[in-house]
C-alpha cells in the first residue's frame, strides 16, 4: 500500500530543498585529506621510487642513485588527485528515495551538471572545427581517415541513442542494420549496377523494414529477453551474409563497390574527373575530403532528426516509454507501434551508414559486423551517457581515438577498453553527460538531474 | 465461512441479511455498466460474479477492506487484465458504447475515454511537470504532426496543435497550483502534488470516465480536502464521472453520491453513502464479525434505531 510510503516520502522532499552545507568547510577537509595523502605516497615513494640501485661498473659493487623528482611528481599527482576528486566527486550528495519508485543515486559532479551549458558552447565550437579541419594543416591522409572513422561511429551512436537512450530499449544487435545498410548498397550496386545516391536512400529504408520485421515479435519481450534476442538477430544476420555465398560472396566479400561520385563527377585522374572540371590538381586527398563531409552531413543529419524527433510527440512517448511504460498505455499511447518506430528510425540511421562504409571501403566482408561492433557502439552511447548528443561525440572520440592510439598493443587493447569502462562506470554511472534537456518548457530550459530519469526496462 | 453461503442459508423470512443493492438513479443512464465480472488469479478468485453501474455525472466510490479486489477491478476496466467472465459497457454521452473487456488497454483510454491513475504513483519521473501532460496529449498531437512527418517539417497546422496542448496543460496546472513547477522534474515534487499531478495528467486526455485508485491516500487533511475540491469540479465543470478506490471514510461519505463495497471480490453492498453507513453487512465486514454474528449485529442496528 503507497499510504505506507506516503508520510515518510514527504518530510524527506522537504529535506531534498534544503540549502548546501557552507562550502568552506569542507574545503580544509578536503585539504587536510590531501596532505595526508599526500604524506603517505611520499612515505611509500621514497624508499620505492626515489632510491635506485645500480651495479658500479666493473664488479664494485652497488650504489644508490636518488630520484627525488620523480617522488616530487607522484606526491604532487596524488595531492592534486585526491583533492580533486574529493571536491567534485566524492563529495556528491546520496539522495533518498522518494517516492518508492525513484532513488537518487550518487553523482553530479559541475562538470555534469552544467552539461547542458557545455552542450550550448562546446557544440557549435565542436561543429565549426569539424566543418574547417580538412584545411587545418596537421590533417594528413591518416587523421582524416581516422576522422572518418570516428564521425561513422558518432553518427552510428547517435543512431543508437535513439533506441537505446531514448526509447530505453535495450539492443546489443544494432550492428546487424549497419550490415543491411552496408550490403543493401553492396548488392544493388553489385547486381542493379545502381549509383551511391540512388542507394543512399534504399540501403536506410531497407535497414528500417529489417528493424520493423525484428521488432514485431521481438518488442514484446522486455529487458534482458530483448538484449539476448538482439544479439541473435545481430548474429543470424552476420552469419546468413557468410553462408549464403552464391549471393553475398560468403566470407569472400564483396569487392568493387562503386565509389561515390560528386554529382556526377567521379575522383579520377581522367579529364571527365573532379580535379579537372574545378581546373585542380588531382590529389587522392579529394575523394577523402569528399567522403569526410559526406558522413559529416550524414550525421548531422542524424543529429538533426533525432533532436527534431524528440520534441514531437513521438519522440516524447519514446522517453515516457523509457520512464514508464504502463503509464504509457493507460494515456492511449500505442507502446508497439511505439517501439517500433524507434526501432526502424534507429535502424535506417544505421543503414545510411552502412551504406557510406561500403563506398568508403569499396569492400565489405560479414567479418566487419561482429558482435564486437554492436558491443562499441553500445559501448559510445552508455558512456556517452544516454540520451545525450554531445555525449555521444566526446565517447566516440575517446574510445574510437583510443583504440587507434593502442593499436601497437594489440593484445591490451581490449584489456584497457574493460577497464575503462569498469572505471567510468564506476565514477559516473550515468554515463559521462548524465543530464536530461526538458523536450518543451514555460520558461527556461533546466537540465534534469540523471539520478531522476529512467533507464527503461527492455 | 464465505458470504455466498451465508446467502445462500438465508431463508426467505431473513431476507433482511440479504444484499439489497439499493436502485438508484445512476441504473438510469450508466456511464459504465459492470455484469458478472470475475477475476481469477489461479484458483484465487480476486473479483467474483460482480454487477454494479456507475451513473453518468456521478462520484462513485469502491471500499471494502484490503485485498477486496478493488484494483483488481479497475485493472479489468482499463484493460490491464483481461476478466475471466464478464461484461463491462462504457457508454459515451454521445451515445457510442464500448466493450471495454475486448479492447486492449491504450484503446481504452484512447477511444473509450476511461482514464486512471495508479495507487503506487506512475509518473514519468524524469520528465518535467509539462512534459508529463503533454505525453497525455500524444494521440491528438500525433494526429496533428501528420504522424510525425508534418512534425519534422515544422508545418504550422502542428504548432498550432501543439500551442494548444500547452494551453490546456497550463489550464490544468493552474487549477492543480502547479503551474510554478511546470518545468521542474515531475519526481521531484513533493508526495500530494504527484497524486494532484497524476489526475491533472489523466484529465488531459479528455476522459468521460476518470478511475482514480486511492487518491488520498498519504494527503494531509488540507491536500484531503483540496482533493475533494478538485474532484467536484471535474465532475461538475468538465462533465466527467469519477470512479475513486478509497479507504479515507471522510473523502468517501462526503463527495460519493454512490458507493459500492467489496469484500473478497464480492459486492456486500451498494447505495448511497447512508444506504452503506447503515449496512449491517458492511459494518461486519468493517469491524471483522464473523457471518455468523451478521444477524446478530443486524438486529442490534436495528433495536438500536427502533
Ligand atoms: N496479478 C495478480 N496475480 C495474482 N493475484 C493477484 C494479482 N493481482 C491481485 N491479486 C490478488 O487479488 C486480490 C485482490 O487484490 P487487489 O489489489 O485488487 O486488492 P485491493 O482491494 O486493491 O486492496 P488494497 O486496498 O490493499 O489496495 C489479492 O488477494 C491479491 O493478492
Ligand atoms: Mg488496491
Amino acid at each position: 500500500m503507497t499510504s505506507e510510503t506516503a508520510p515518510d516520502s514527504a518530510p524527506e522532499n522537504a529535506a531534498k530543498h534544503k540549502p548546501a552545507p557552507p562550502q568552506t568547510r569542507d574545503l580544509a577537509a578536503s585539504l587536510k585529506d590531501a596532505g595526508l595523502a599526500a604524506l603517505i605516497t611520499f612515505a611509500l615513494a621514497a624508499p620505492i621510487m626515489g632510491l635506485h640501485t645500480m651495479s658500479l661498473p666493473g664488479g664494485g659493487g652497488l650504489a644508490i642513485v636518488p630520484n627525488w623528482a620523480s617522488v616530487f611528481i607522484s606526491v604532487v599527482v596524488v595531492f592534486v588527485g585526491r583533492l580533486l576528486l574529493d571536491l567534485f566527486v566524492w563529495r556528491r550528495v546520496v539522495q533518498i528515495p522518494i517516492g518508492d519508485k525513484w532513488f537518487r543515486r550518487p553523482g553530479g559532479m559541475p562538470f555534469a551538471r552544467h552539461a547542458h551549458r557545455l552542450g550550448g558552447v562546446a557544440g557549435p565550437l565542436l561543429l565549426g572545427f569539424t566543418i574547417i579541419m580538412p584545411f587545418l594543416p596537421f590533417s594528413d591522409r591518416y587523421i582524416m581517415d581516422l576522422s572518418i572513422l570516428v564521425l561513422t561511429y558518432v553518427m552510428l551512436g547517435w543512431g543508437l541513442n535513439i533506441v537505446v537512450g531514448l526509447a530505453g530499449l535495450l539492443d546489443l544487435g544494432y550492428v546487424a542494420f549497419y550490415a543491411v545498410g552496408a550490403y543493401s548498397y553492396a548488392l544493388l550496386a553489385q547486381y542493379f549496377d545502381l549509383g551511391f545516391w540512388v542507394c543512399l536512400p534504399l540501403a536506410g529504408i531497407l535497414a528500417a523494414f529489417w528493424g520493423l520485421l525484428l521488432g514485431f515479435p521481438v518488442l514484446r519481450l522486455r529487458g534482458d529477453y530483448l538484449a539476448i534476442v538482439t544479439l541473435a538477430f545481430g548474429e543470424i544476420i552476420r552469419i546468413v551474409l557468410l553462408n549464403w555465398y552464391q549471393f553475398t560472396g560468403g566470407p569472400d566479400g564483396i569487392s568493387g563497390i562503386p565509389r561515390p561520385s560528386f554529382f556526377g563527377l567521379e575522383f579520377s585522374r581522367g579529364d571527365d574527373g573532379f580535379a579537372a572540371f574545378f581546373g585542380l590538381d588531382y590529389s587522392p586527398m579529394h575523394r577523402i575530403i569528399f567522403l569526410y563531409y559526406l558522413i559529416l552531413i550524414l550525421a548531422l543529419i542524424t543529429n538533426f532528426v533525432t533532436m527534431r524527433l524528440r520534441r514531437l510527440p513521438v519522440g516524447r512517448a519514446w522517453e515516457a516509454l523509457r520512464e514508464d511504460e504502463i503509464a504509457c498505455r493507460s494515456l492511449g499511447i500505442n507502446t508497439t507501434n511505439t517501439k517500433l518506430t524507434a526501432f526502424a528510425i534507429g535502424a535506417m540511421f544505421g543503414g545510411f551508414a552502412g551504406s557510406f562504409f561500403a563506398t568508403r571501403q569499396g569492400f565489405i566482408s560479414p567479418e566487419s559486423f561482429t558482435f564486437i561492433e554492436s558491443a562499441l557502439i553500445l559501448a559510445i552511447v552508455v558512456l556517452g551517457g544516454l540520451g545525450s548528443q554531445i555525449g555521444v561525440v566526446i565517447a566516440a572520440v575517446v574510445m574510437i581515438g583510443g583504440f587507434e592510439y593502442f593499436r601497437e598493443f594489440e593484445q591490451y587493447r581490449m584489456l584497457i577498453f574493460g577497464l575503462a569502462m569498469v572505471v567510468i562506470m564506476v565514477w559516473r554511472p550515468r554515463g559521462l553527460i548524465a543530464t536530461r534537456e526538458p523536450s518543451i518548457a514555460l520558461g527556461k530550459r533546466k537540465a534534469i538531474s540523471g539520478d531522476l530519469v529512467g533507464e527503461g526496462h527492455g | 465461512m464465505s458470504l455466498s453461503q451465508s446467502q445462500t442459508a438465508a431463508t426467505p423470512e431473513a431476507a433482511t441479511s440479504e444484499i439489497v443493492a439499493q436502485p438508484g438513479p445512476w441504473d438510469d443512464d450508466p456511464v459504465l455498466k459492470v455484469e458478472h465480472l470475475t477475476m481469477r488469479f489461479g484458483g484465487l478468485v480476486a473479483v467474483d460474479d460482480l454487477g454494479f453501474c456507475v451513473g453518468r455525472g456521478d462520484i462513485s466510490a469502491i471500499i471494502g477492506p484490503n485485498g477486496a479486489g478493488k484494483t483488481t477491478v479497475f485493472n479489468c476496466l482499463t484493460g490491464f487484465y483481461k476478466p475471466t467472465e464478464g461484461m463491462l459497457t462504457m457508454t459515451q454521452a454521445g451515445g457510442g458504447q464500448y466493450l471495454l473487456e475486448r479492447m486492449p488497454d491504450f484503446q481504452i483510454s484512447a477511444h473509450a475515454k476511461v482514464a486512471r491513475t495508479f495507487q503506487n504513483i506512475r509518473l514519468f519521473g524524469g520528465m518535467t511537470v509539462l512534459e508529463n501532460l503533454m505525453v497525455a496529449q500524444h494521440n491528438p498531437l500525433m494526429l496533428a504532426s501528420y504522424f510525425t512527418f508534418g512534425g519534422i517539417l515544422g508545418l504550422k497546422h502542428f504548432r498550432t496543435a501543439e500551442n494548444g496542448a500547452v494551453d490546456r496543460a497550463k489550464y490544468w496546472l493552474e487549477r492543480i497550483r502547479l503551474l510554478e513547477r511546470a518545468d521542474d522534474p515531475a519526481a521531484d515534487l513533493p508526495y500530494g502534488a504527484q497524486r494532484r499531478l497524476e489526475i491533472a495528467r489523466a484529465m488531459c486526455t479528455e476522459p468521460e470516465l476518470l478511475c482514480l485508485d486511492e487518491p488520498a491516500a498519504g494527503l494531509n487533511p488540507r491536500e484531503t480536502a483540496e482533493l475533494n475540491e478538485l474532484l467536484r469540479f471535474i465532475r461538475d465543470e468538465h462533465g466527467t464521472s469519477v470512479l475513486l478506490i478509497e479507504h479515507d471514510m471522510t473523502v468517501v461519505m462526503e463527495i460519493s453520491d454512490h458507493i459500492i463495497v467489496l469484500d473478497y471480490g464480492q459486492k456486500i453492498s451498494d447505495g448511497t453513502p447512508d444506504h452503506v453507513r447503515n449496512d449491517p453487512h458492511v459494518i461486519a465486514a468493517y469491524l471483522g464479525v464473523e457471518d455468523e454474528e451478521v444477524d446478530e449485529v443486524e438486529r442490534e442496528v436495528e433495536t438500536g434505531e427502533a
